[in-house]
């Protein structure tokens, strides 16, 4: 008992020098928002990105790693809309940081700031995993980002009010070369307008809101239940009578149901990083969209 | 008067421009042009995402504050905008409610009514239900955050005998500072690893053989619980729990104070991205008294015995989980085993026929063990397979002089198990079980389950 009690107190007074030497420790559930935070945060903020981008983001399992980091986080970043709902509520109860409960400064929810998109109309099980909020995949529109880039500045800012002035710097950078960014990939996917496509998984409503690109189909006959084979034979049918380009998939899926499409019709299966890491080019934010937009088009001809 | 002079400057300019104008080359001419046509593509993809913008707005119930936000506004006020205005009225404030419908149909070649452990003394209800068809225990969930300070949760069961028991009702304090976690009320206790896990979130219909003889089936706790989580990059979480002591191997023993203790640790953390793993160490301290049933004795009788003293068990518990890249969506792999030691010492009764004719009480000592091991394979996506081995040690049982009755075990019963479920959502699963038990000396039980796990309402977490 005495050796546990020291250890309890070793440990207590590491925190105790560690949380004042260390820069902002940001928690992220995704990677997406782990790369925001290095654009807005630089050299002042410590960030460890909970899930990879070939992690189907709605399997995740509240791993004793996550809690040990919630445990220390100062922010967490989560998507929300109830993405994450089948882990973080528990990491962040097991975690006992208070810090970074629901409605403390210490927890930034990005879907809180963007219009969401597909709300069901219907809320009922039987229609797949929907998410009563609206759809929580808002990272494949980059406009998003913009939106989501304030309030995460000036979250900054009031966890860490020493370094304001740098935020806002990095944020105004951030800013400038996004809303260039955005321009330049609206330009060049200018021949994507009115595109026809096949999703996978209905995880990409914001892109082709973006791009105005024309979703036919989705392979997974409901969201998150997996593609039948009488399901992709209706999807077969539909292309009778409306052709599509190509058939977009995120890279944590498995490629067989797009590939089955593929091989049957003379549409391109492409590939999409869906987040930062997604593939070798989606480094950053910049390049995941490049990338994404590259991919785009060549599927497209 | 200043407009007319601007004007003119204006035009003068022009025309003094003009000649430059005409005089540009072809190419410099194309070059603007070019210009000009991106300058308009741009604008036109712009107002294309202006309009959709202004039609996703109009099908939004309530405009979004937040993206007009200052970057120097507060935050809590941008956080304060939300998407859609909250449900109003008496129930908006309803806590998040959940149920879990289960049943089986189960094949047993032996009466589950004379199920017992051989060489280990009964710890309840562990029998493997039922033969034919039966229900399983429904289970009813409420949980919200009581206030800014408490977080509280109720778990009813209702068994298949329309009883209906409390499984969980606990109150957690939220705002407790440097990582702590106090908990209180009953609920499941954390020591070894699925002892926390609710029946339904188990990989086989019943529990090990470790669980069934040591623990009668789960130990649940009456009482307090502190975890702590340390701050360090890898999971090193302390426990301990002060109860009431009533649950197996404990019994009820109208006293003040504390029955039971509990105390744990568990580390954990990732190999890379694809492989994370769980261990602990857990030791459970109880005592019990007059822990009455009944054991055959050297010569045949139908005898009744008593335990009164102390029982203590230590746990250590592993899991492991593989996933490509960390994905478990279309296969994964989970590997878990506990070890469990239990050492009791104390007064032991013996009673020939229960009627107080011939009786004896002597001194007791007993050091038993066990360990399972078991592995489940999701192959494909929502189809898994899974095998379990089960082994029990009855150990060293020193009956003092009531060894001129009582024989010494010897007997190691054992299990196997398979099994292979589908889930095709995170809300139902079906499986089938198929396992061998040798519970006792010269009896083979062959047991068949088929089952089902049905979850609605509220979207419950997954423990790892």
């Amino acid at each position: 008992m005495k050796i546990l009690c020291s250890l309890l107190f070793a440990a207590m007074l590491d925190n105790g020098v560690s949380s004042a030497r260390a820069a902002v420790n940001v928690f992220a559930t995704v990677p997406e928002w782990g790369a925001l935070a290095e654009e807005l945060g630089g050299d002042k903020v410590k960030i460890y990105v909970a899930t990879n981008a070939l992690q189907d983001p709605h399997h995740v399992e509240a791993k004793p790693s996550l809690i040990a980091r919630a445990r220390n986080a100062d922010l967490i970043i989560a998507t929300g809309a109830e993405l994450e709902i089948g882990w973080l509520p528990l990491v962040l109860q097991q975690a006992g940081n208070p810090k970074v409960q629901p409605g403390k400064p210490g927890f930034f929810e990005a879907a809180t700031f963007v219009t969401l998109l597909d709300k069901p109309v219907r809320l009922d099980r039987a229609e797949g995993d929907v998410h009563p909020a609206g759809d929580p995949h808002i990272q494949t529109d980059p406009r998003n980002f913009a939106r989501i880039a304030t309030p995460l500045a000036a979250r900054f800012a009031e966890i860490d009010p020493e370094n304001a002035a740098y935020y806002q710097e990095r944020y105004k950078a951030f800013a400038d070369r996004w809303a260039a960014s955005i321009a330049k990939w609206g330009t060049e996917a200018a021949p994507l307008r009115g595109v026809p496509v096949l999703v996978q998984h209905k995880a990409f409503t914001y892109l082709i809101a973006w791009l105005g690109l024309k979703e036919i189909a989705a392979l997974e006959p409901k969201p998150g239940i997996e593609p039948t084979t009488a399901h992709l034979s209706e999807v077969l049918a539909i292309l009778q009578r409306q052709p599509a380009k190509m058939v977009l998939r995120a890279a944590y899926q498995s490629d067989r149901a797009s590939q089955w499409i593929a091989e049957r019709t003379k549409i391109n299966a492409v590939t999409l990083p869906f987040t930062v890491g997604g593939d070798a080019a989606a480094k950053d934010l910049y390049g995941l969209f490049d990338d994404t937009v590259d991919r785009l088009l060549k599927g497209a001809q | 008067m200043s407009r007319f002079v601007w004007a003119t400057g204006a035009l003068a300019l022009t025309l003094l421009t003009s000649p430059a104008v005409r005089a540009a080359t072809d190419a410099e001419l194309a070059d603007i042009r070019e210009q000009i046509r991106q300058l308009k593509e741009s604008y036109e993809a712009r107002i294309q995402a202006l309009e959709q913008r202004l039609k996703a707005a109009e099908t939004r119930t309530a405009p979004s504050v937040a993206e007009q936000q200052p970057p120097t506004a507060p935050p809590a006020a941008a956080a304060s905008a939300p998407a859609a205005p909250p449900a109003s009225g008496i129930s908006a404030f309803n806590p998040a409610i959940s149920a879990v419908l289960q049943g089986t149909y189960n094949n047993l070649s032996q009466d589950p009514n004379k199920y017992a452990l051989s060489g280990f003394a009964p710890s309840g209800d562990i029998a493997p239900g039922k033969r034919g068809f039966s229900l399983g225990e429904s289970e009813l969930a409420l949980s919200a955050n009581v206030d800014d300070k408490f977080f509280g949760n109720l778990i009813i069961s209702l068994t298949p005998e329309n009883t209906v028991s409390v499984e969980e009702a606990y109150g957690l304090y939220t705002a407790a500072p440097y990582g702590l976690a106090p908990k209180f009320g009953r609920f499941f206790s954390g020591l070894g690893y699925m002892n926390d896990q609710h029946q339904h979130a188990w990989d086989f219909v019943d529990a090990p053989l470790v669980y069934q003889a040591f623990l009668g089936g789960q130990y649940d706790v009456d009482g307090l619980q502190l975890k702590w989580v340390a701050p360090t990059d890898e999971f090193l979480e302390f426990g301990g729990e002060l109860g009431n002591g009533e649950g197996f191997p404990g019994t009820q023993r109208n006293k003040n104070g504390v029955g039971s203790g509990i105390a744990y640790v568990h580390a954990g953390g990732d190999l890379g991205p694809s492989n994370s793993w769980r261990a602990g160490l857990s030791y459970l301290q109880t005592r019990a008294r007059n822990r009455n049933y009944s054991q055959i004795d050297l010569s045949g009788n139908d005898a009744q015995v008593g335990f009164s003293g102390s029982s203590q068990l230590a746990v250590a518990d592993f899991v492991w989980k593989y996933a490509p890249n960390g994905n478990a969506r279309e296969t994964n792999f989970k590997l878990q085993g506990e070890y469990m030691w239990r050492r009791e010492s104390g007064d032991f009764t013996y009673d020939r026929d229960g009627a107080l004719g011939l009786t004896n009480t002597s001194s007791y000592g007993a050091r038993q063990s066990g360990w399972y091991l078991q592995g489940v394979y999701q192959f494909m996506p929502t189809w898994r397979v899974g095998a379990r081995y089960d082994w029990l040690n009855p150990g060293n049982v020193n009956y003092g002089s009531n060894a001129t009755y009582l024989a010494n075990p010897t007997f190691h019963p054992e299990r196997w198990s398979t099994m292979l479920d589908w889930t095709p959502s995170e809300f139902s699963r079906l499986r089938v079980q198929f396992q061998q038990a040798r519970l006792a000396p010269g009896i083979t039980d062959n047991e068949f389950f088929v089952q089902y796990i049905l979850t609605l309402g509220a979207h419950g977490a997954h423990k790892f």
